[in-house]
């Protein structure tokens, strides 16, 4: 394996301009594989149409069974009863890769204003004329959650600002992984802006463990050295309102984006600007502004536009009390 | 290189637990796989445990040398590492002080200190809820004003006594704020918010997968 890599890196195999068609084709291959290869899949779709047809709906116990049988013979565990989610991801995967590929090749893409993420640069200015640094908490959660994946994203883009204006940074972290992915992100953004010598390690620090042992030590910081902007970006929990009360209470101009709904009302509540759900992992496309990634975000949108048709039909079902069809087209979103 | 290499090790990693998800663990080879790569998330978090450590140690010993502003709270705090760390780490066959065992050293310090001190925090919430509430519901503008009288609904929904004055009104009012506020307006809300967070997150995994997003390697 180790060595088709290397060949592959090297492009002795394929050129390496080719390699990222390669990987797509490769993973298109595998993806549909699976389900042509256990051509029954289909029939459990097709008993639950009978089976309401001849006014008996199915069970949903019998159809586990039925589908667990399929996947029985089909003999190397594919799980044919979540091929409305291979679907789904195969069909997202396309679109995605589409606009990615008109985004290359420069089609001019729309993109809505997201006044939070057009403030950032603002408020780090803000931060560099008052001589106070720019706290930034990458949430609460460890590095193999998107959330803080998002928010190290977007820590990359406010280093490079901080860096370019000489501002001072803080970054506390409650996990070791994220202290080392902050740590390489930061460091990268001052090489890239020319300022090694500005960085330091310190900036990016590891505080507590304990969920709310952080959140003492962030509100102190805060209280003390009176940061001029807050970013809070990533997974927050109870602690939000601590920490953005706190920043409202230092008067500082606060920025919050977290996929948290339970968190965003305490968000819009004490922070200047708050980037809700999707907002966040759109975050680092929009800063950097590179058409590759832009080309994600629209994709994105026209799964979205996809998705609404699909519930606004589904509420046309069920407003018209039609119950097979409701049943059939209720299977087709239902992943066991 | 630098870059590559992680994308290929970020690549083959989301692919095997993408695929471990549509086979049966026990039938093929990915499940197996997918432990791996479980295990190998915690090995490297435990050694990155040790960055943690020196990282906290090293801010706060040079903040106390440098007596910075705060300095007495940053020696509290290496004292408390060290205290919690050295009983837990002498083995507890010594004496039952030590380890991590029920009457340690260790024990006391979390049960009557560490978890006292986190409910106090917590606790704090209901003033800080107070101040952003009392902020947030000032009727300056038609959206605020709808607000208020849906906060102040909710609100009177949630106490007892609140619901005992709405059913006085009308009996079936504390059900019909609960249908129409919390499981109509509010539910539709948080589930748009959670259906274009789960595709932001997506889309964001698949150009993570496919080397496009290359931003959390700081590029």
């Amino acid at each position: 394996m180790t060595f088709v890599v290397i060949l592959l890196y090297k492009g002795v195999i394929i050129p390496q301009r080719q390699l990222f068609r390669f990987l797509i084709i490769i993973i298109g291959l595998i993806l549909l594989a699976a389900p042509i290869l256990s051509a029954d899949s289909l029939d459990v779709a097709t008993d639950s149409v009978q089976d309401v047809a001849g006014q008996i709906i199915t069970d949903s116990v019998e159809t586990t069974t039925s589908t667990e049988e399929v996947a029985e013979d089909s003999g190397w565990g594919y799980r044919t009863e979540r091929n409305n989610a291979l679907f789904l991801m195969v069909l997202f995967s396309v679109v995605i890769l589409v606009y990615t590929r008109w985004a290359k090749q420069g089609k001019e893409l729309f993109l809505r204003k997201i006044n939070g993420l057009d403030e950032v640069e603002e408020a780090v200015g803000r931060a560099t004329e008052m001589g106070r640094p720019v706290l930034f908490v990458p949430g609460l959660q460890e590095l193999d959650e998107i959330e803080t994946i998002a928010a190290i994203s977007i820590l990359g883009r406010v280093a490079r600002i901080t860096a370019r204006y000489d501002t001072p940074l803080m970054v506390p972290v409650r996990y070791p992984l994220v202290l080392a992915a902050g740590q390489e992100v930061v460091q990268q953004a001052y090489i890239e802006e020319g300022k090694p010598d500005a960085y330091n390690v310190d900036m990016v620090r590891y505080v507590a463990g304990e969920q709310f042992a952080f959140t003492a030590t962030v509100n102190g910081y805060m209280m003390r050295e009176r940061p001029a902007t807050n970013i809070f970006m990533g997974a927050f929990f109870a602690e939000s309102l601590l920490l953005a009360e706190t920043g409202n209470a230092a008067g500082s101009i606060q920025i919050a984006g977290t996929a948290q709904p339970s968190q965003l009302p305490f968000f819009i509540a004490a922070c200047d600007y708050t980037l809700m759900g999707e907002e966040l992992y759109a975050a680092s496309a929009y800063l950097s502004r590179e058409p590759l990634l832009l080309g994600g975000l629209k994709g994105q949108d026209f799964i979205k536009i996809l998705l609404i048709a699909a519930i606004l039909i589904g509420v046309l079902i069920v407003s018209l009390d039609i119950e097979a069809i409701a049943e059939l087209y209720k299977s087709l979103f239902v992943s066991v | 290189m630098r870059t590559i290499v992680p994308v290929i090790i970020a690549f083959l990693s989301g692919m095997v637990m993408i695929l471990a998800f549509f086979f049966d663990p026990e039938k093929s080879i990915l499940g197996e796989l997918e432990q791996n790569v479980l295990s190998w998330v915690t090995i490297v978090g435990g050694f990155t445990l040790l960055l943690g450590v020196v990282s906290i140690f090293r801010v706060n010993l040079i903040a106390v040398k440098r007596r910075h502003d705060g300095w007495g709270y940053k020696l509290v705090t290496l004292i408390s590492i060290l205290a919690m760390a050295i009983p837990a780490i002498i083995p507890s066959k010594l004496s039952p002080l030590f380890g991590t065992g029920t009457d340690s050293i260790y024990d006391w310090l979390f049960n009557y200190l560490d978890a006292p001190m986190m409910a106090t925090m917590f606790a704090m919430l209901a003033f800080y809820i107070s101040s952003a509430a009392f902020r947030a519901f000032r009727a300056r503008n038609t959206e605020a004003t709808l607000l208020l009288i849906a906060a102040t609904l909710v609100m009177l929904w949630r106490v007892p006594m609140g619901e005992i004055a709405l059913a006085y009104i009308h009996p079936d009012l504390p059900q019909a704020i609960n249908t129409y506020i919390m499981g109509g307006i509010n539910m539709a809300v948080q589930r748009g918010i959670i259906i274009g967070a789960a595709l932001g997150a997506a889309a964001m995994s698949l150009r993570i997968l496919l080397g496009i997003e290359r931003t959390y390697l700081g590029k």
